[in-house]
């Protein structure tokens, strides 16, 4: 999912600067690690921050149903983001956070977000027993003694006009992408450490202006943290995340560049969690028709292709305006796929103007 | 023939250059000082405006400490993560080298994004203010009087003067505190939190101030300014419509000619009121450089009169914005033609072949005398109803108006029934004579007249207002600032240590503590204050109950302002909800003088019971008055107490009545404008009636009077006729001062004032009344003195 790590550079650019640290971006680490290839991930240990790496985050999207048979979308999303590398400490800290949560509905969006310095326990992430949260929003767990602290959470949220509570089981293995986690972005080098865990179960509550509903459905979770992510050219990505029908999953990325030709990168995830990596331009990913949101154009439409899997299917925004008004605004919003394979899933596209 | 016409009607100004200048300046001065006064309030008010608006103070309710202490840094982030959108604030007052600031920190992650400050917003360095040792950011005036503090500032336009605006930590560590005062609450809070009067009991929120304290207290203020404009305006326009009058009737011989040739009426009307355009268009861009120049000058004292009396920081130099200089053109353009408009009306009714003779004008004008007593006397009677039944300071300020006017307008009735009443003393033909003509000059100078009178009266009037005012203040000031040294400590501890120190050295060492609580929706200082003979001998208590100090010091009592008393409609015996659990009767109330807002005192102890947490940091010292310094001394050498925080009686007097006086600045100088023009106006009226004057006076020089003796009588009536105007400004002036003190006080201050005379002030300005209608009819006198004997002949010439 190289398609996060951009933005929250894009948020800090635009949000001022957390901005100035990241002014450099994607050239220089600036005394922050760097992602090593080899470097082996640990669990629990790597489900807590990073803080000696720029950006971080827990990023946990869900195609939900509704006891009415109605397709909902839901977003859950907590980015660590560090001003320098030393840690400072209290309301000096060097770590700060962000948060994004949405519910999508057919012919709704509703988002908001939250910000918070780090040092003051209003919001962070503590691998055991592990939790996330930021104000009142939080994804906890709850699982049990010597399970994957991931493997059972509860996740919730509040935003002006809408609030869920859902909780969340898994029924298979964290998968790594790219090389054991190591996952590459550009031609020239820049990468991140990547993992996912894409097999939950949902049951959970939504309460939106038009009342409260029971919800159930699938969900995934990203766990991603770079230094230098970003190659100068790189303009902005669609990312997406598959469930399909018969159990395996898909995770693509295409990051756009001002020069040269769109990088992209998949990993195909059987139903019992075995991993392929795919680099560069084995997916390919064909935007099709463009819907005018928040006065820009961006396709709703995709055309994906990946030869080694017979796939060639047709994704479709559920709601085409699913567009995040917040302070770095970008599209993301549920899908389905239809065509070799049926399925949904979640769609992100950032830089679009 | 338009265009001849035209040429025609405009060469009577170039025979009458000294006419067209008058006019010129007349009009310009009404406009410059009206444009200035609205320069000086435009000013203010942006600034009032940007203030209110910091961090969304007019928006955003708060939550405060009921306790009225500050609140601990753990409680805002229990009660984000209870789910409420709140931002924390402390605001804290710091001396850097001479400049005393106000440091405001703020938490950019969680100010509501309508309060979002100074461009941090829109890409600004956000990275650079969260640092460790963050920017600071001030107003460039502010970071102009710092100088190098070795602060890490960046300038902002954004933020008030006098304001340092920075991250949390970086105010903590410049404040030397951990804690908040207060947190902003986000308007859109989420649905289904837990009540905050479960979760957080203790804190209560305050709404929003939308206008701002500021704007609010200092509306009196600009009230007063717009109405001291007005007056000087109105008066600047009697000059005008005199002028103009003047040039009207003189044209008369020209209009007919014009008429007589065939130019149609109404194509005169246009062309009279083409000229007037050019006329207004030239007068009102003059009028607004000369208001710039004025507020240029005023502005700096006015600032500081805002900053003594309200706190207001205003910054000392102009903005040249283009509101006021619209204005500024807008109101030459309706005061040249409200001026010209009884002059074009009378024009376009005028018989085609009237007589072109001043005597003429002068008989209509005389039936005018009559209508106009009449409206005078009916202004004054509405200036009556109006001080009965009127509420609020716009009713106050029509009340000064319609009193000025109506006073105005029964001058010249008022001055004919005088000297007709003279007429009837004289034994000689000769005193028989200057009688009548006396009488016959009224109407041709009563314009001037009036503007003379208001501006007297005015001057009487403010004058009397301001000097009742101070000397209520000085004694005041005796009663109220009772003890010798006001001694503040720099925290607990060092109050505590001082109070030590003092115990041995000191007769009495009296606490005083204050928080800001809300009554009825404004905002009210609570005082705690012990019992003691320095409260009970001294306090100003203007109203009270017998048993008043025994009330208070027994804990079922509260002293108001009159302020307070005035605007809260309480009375003696009324009950004040102070805390959701705590009511107080009213024993007494007490003048408060030069205090904007609503303040009670209630027993120490008490107050310490509903609000222990308020800091107990200054202290009023009782000490023999010869000792007072000494112990200053002591607080500073041997208790290492800086020099800023102690206060002695001596200083804190001559600091208010310094700040008094300061405020009455600007009054002052517009009243001397005002009367200036007034001058200015008579001397424009003298001008112009004395070349029409040869034909009354040839016929008296012809039976033998001197020219010598013929000037002489021309100054002794001038001077006459401004000796009746005092005589007639003077009640109108005092009635206007007890307008000022009992009404417009009341209301844009919340105090009534004693009224006290001064009558030697009176006499002053009847020196220069004299002497300013002296100075305006010396000059046409001593033309007359040099008149060549052969134009007195011309008019028997040409009598026709």
């Amino acid at each position: 999912m190289n398609a996060k790590l951009l933005a929250l550079p894009l948020v800090l650019l635009t949000y001022g600067a957390l901005a100035q640290g990241f002014a450099g971006l994607g050239t220089d680490a600036e005394g922050f690690s760097v992602p090593e290839a080899g470097r082996e991930l640990s669990f629990p240990r790597d489900h807590g921050p990073h803080p000696d790496f720029r950006i971080e985050w827990w990023y946990l999207t869900a195609n939900l149903k509704g006891e009415n048979g109605a397709d909902y979308g839901l977003q859950w999303t907590l980015f660590r983001s560090a001003l320098r590398p030393e840690a400072g400490e209290g309301w000096s800290a060097s770590q700060t956070w962000m948060a994004h949560a949405a519910v999508t509905t057919d012919n709704s969006h509703f988002s908001t977000e939250r910000f918070a310095r780090g040092g003051i326990g209003q919001a962070g992430v503590r691998a055991e027993p592990f939790s996330a949260w930021i104000d009142d929003w939080r994804m906890t767990s709850r699982a049990a003694p010597g399970e994957d602290p991931l493997a059972a959470l509860e996740v919730f949220a509040r935003g002006p006009d809408f609030t869920y509570d859902i909780a969340l089981t898994a029924s298979g293995p964290l998968v790594l992408h790219g090389e054991n986690g190591f996952s590459v972005k550009s031609a020239s080098g820049q990468a991140s450490h990547y993992y996912s865990q894409p097999f939950y179960s949902v049951r959970g509550t939504i309460d939106l202006p038009t009342g409260r509903l029971q919800v159930s459905g699938q969900a995934w979770l990203d766990r991603e943290w770079s230094s230098q992510p970003l190659d100068p050219d790189q303009t902005g990505w669609d990312w997406l995340s598959l469930h399909f029908d018969d159990g395996a999953k898909l995770m693509g990325f295409r990051l756009r560049s001002r020069s040269a030709e769109a990088f992209t990168s998949a990993t195909w995830i059987g139903p019992n969690g075995k991993t392929t990596s795919y680099g560069d331009g084995a997916l390919k990913m064909t935007p099709g028709r463009l819907q005018k949101v928040a006065g820009r154009e961006v396709p709703v439409e995709w055309r994906l292709q990946l030869a080694e899997h017979d796939l060639d299917i047709t994704v479709e925004a559920i709601n085409p305006n699913s567009w995040m008004h917040t302070l770095v605004p970008y599209w993301e919003g549920p899908v389905t796929a239809q065509g070799s394979r049926n399925g949904r899933g979640y769609l992100e596209m950032t830089g679009y103007e | 023939m338009i265009a001849a016409g035209f040429a025609a009607l405009l060469s009577h100004w170039r025979y009458r250059p000294l006419q067209l200048a008058i006019l010129i300046c007349g009009l310009a001065l009404a406009t410059g000082l009206w444009t200035g006064v609205q320069a000086i309030n435009s000013e203010a008010r942006s600034s009032y405006s940007r203030a209110a608006s910091v961090l969304g103070q007019d928006t955003l309710q708060q939550l405060q400490s009921e306790s009225g202490g500050p609140i601990a840094a753990e409680r805002f982030v229990a009660l984000r993560r209870a789910g409420w959108l709140v931002s924390p604030v402390v605001e804290g007052t710091l001396r850097l080298g001479r400049t005393r600031v106000r440091v405001m920190g703020i938490d950019v992650f969680t100010l509501p994004r309508g309060a979002a400050p100074l461009g941090l917003s829109g890409g600004g360095d956000v990275a650079g203010f969260v640092a460790v040792d963050g920017l600071i950011l001030v107003h460039p005036e502010t970071a102009a009087a710092l100088g190098d503090s070795g602060l890490n500032l960046r300038t902002s336009l954004q933020v008030a003067p006098g304001t340092l605006m920075a991250d949390i930590p970086t105010a903590w560590s410049l404040l030397k505190r951990h804690d908040f005062d207060y947190m902003l609450l986000a308007p859109d809070q989420p649905a289904g939190l837990a009540p905050l009067s479960e979760i957080a009991p203790d804190l209560r929120r305050v709404q929003p101030d939308p206008q701002g304290d500021i704007a609010r207290l200092t509306d009196s203020f600009h009230l007063n300014l717009t109405a001291f404009g007005f007056l000087s305006f109105a008066v600047g326009l009697f000059i005008v419509h005199a002028t103009i009058g003047l040039a009207f009737e003189q044209r008369r011989a020209v209009i007919r000619t014009l008429r007589a040739l065939g130019m149609p009426n109404r194509a005169i009307v246009q062309l009279l009121l083409a000229e007037t355009v050019l006329l207004a268009l030239i007068a009102g861009l003059l009028g607004v450089v000369l208001g710039y120049g004025i507020a240029a000058m005023l502005l700096p004292d006015v600032a500081a009169t805002l900053a003594g009396l309200y706190g207001a920081s205003v910054p000392g130099s102009l903005t040249l914005r283009p509101d006021w200089i619209l204005t500024g053109l807008a109101i030459a353009f309706a005061g040249a033609f409200l001026a010209v408009g009884q002059g074009l009306w009378r024009i376009a009714r005028l018989p085609l072949l009237a007589p072109a003779q001043p005597r003429a004008w002068a008989m209509a004008s005389r039936r005018n005398v009559g209508w106009t007593a009449l409206s005078g006397a009916v202004l004054l009677l509405a200036a009556l109803v109006l001080a009965w039944f009127g509420r609020g300071l716009a009713s106050g300020f029509l009340t000064l108006g319609a009193l000025l006017l109506g006073a105005g307008l029964l001058l010249p009735g008022f001055l004919t029934l005088v000297l007709g009443l003279g007429a009837r003393t004289s034994r000689s033909a000769m005193a028989e004579w200057v009688w009548a003509d006396m009488r016959q000059q009224v109407p041709g100078l009563s314009l001037a007249l009036i503007a003379l009178m208001i501006a007297l009266a005015a001057n009487v009037g403010v004058s009397t207002m301001v000097a009742s005012f101070r000397y209520t203040f000085t004694g005041w000031l005796d009663q109220r600032l009772a003890s010798e040294l006001y001694v503040s400590a720099g925290d607990e501890a060092e109050a505590e240590a001082l109070r030590a120190f003092l115990a041995e050295r000191a007769d009495a060492v009296l606490p005083i503590r204050t928080i800001e609580i809300e009554i009825g929706g404004t905002p009210v200082f609570l005082y705690g204050i012990a019992d003691h003979a320095t409260y009970r001998d001294h306090w100003p208590l203007l109203e009270s109950t017998g048993d008043v100090w025994d009330r208070v010091a027994a804990g079922n009592g509260a002293l108001i302002n009159e302020q307070l008393f005035r605007r809260g409609g309480f009375r003696l015996g009324n009950r004040v909800r102070i805390a959701p659990d705590w009511t107080e009767e009213v024993v007494g109330i007490y003048s408060d003088y030069g205090n904007p807002t609503g303040q009670m005192i209630v027993n120490h102890d008490r107050f310490m019971d509903y609000f222990p947490d308020v800091p107990k940091l200054r202290h009023a010292v009782r000490v023999p008055p010869e000792d007072a310094d000494m112990l200053a001394d002591a607080l500073v050498r041997e208790f290492g107490l800086s020099p800023g925080n102690i206060l002695n009686q001596a200083d804190l007097k001559r600091f208010s009545l310094r700040v008094f006086d300061r405020t009455f600045v600007v009054t002052g100088a517009l009243n001397t404008l005002t009367l200036g023009i007034a001058t200015f106006a008579i001397l424009a009226n003298l001008l112009t009636l004395s070349s029409m004057r040869l034909m009354q006076l040839a016929p008296v020089w012809a039976v033998g009077t001197t020219r010598a003796r013929l000037a002489q009588l021309e100054l002794l009536r001038t001077l006459g006729l401004a000796v009746l105007t005092w005589l007639l400004a003077l009640p109108v002036g005092l009635l206007l001062a007890w307008v000022l003190l009992a009404v417009v006080n009341v209301e844009a201050f919340g105090w009534r004032l004693p009224m006290h005379l001064f009558p030697v002030d009176w006499f002053r300005l009847l020196v220069l009344a004299v002497l300013a209608a002296g100075i305006a009819a010396a000059i046409p006198a001593w033309r007359l003195a040099r008149a060549q004997p052969a134009n007195f002949l011309k008019v028997f010439v040409h009598e026709r």
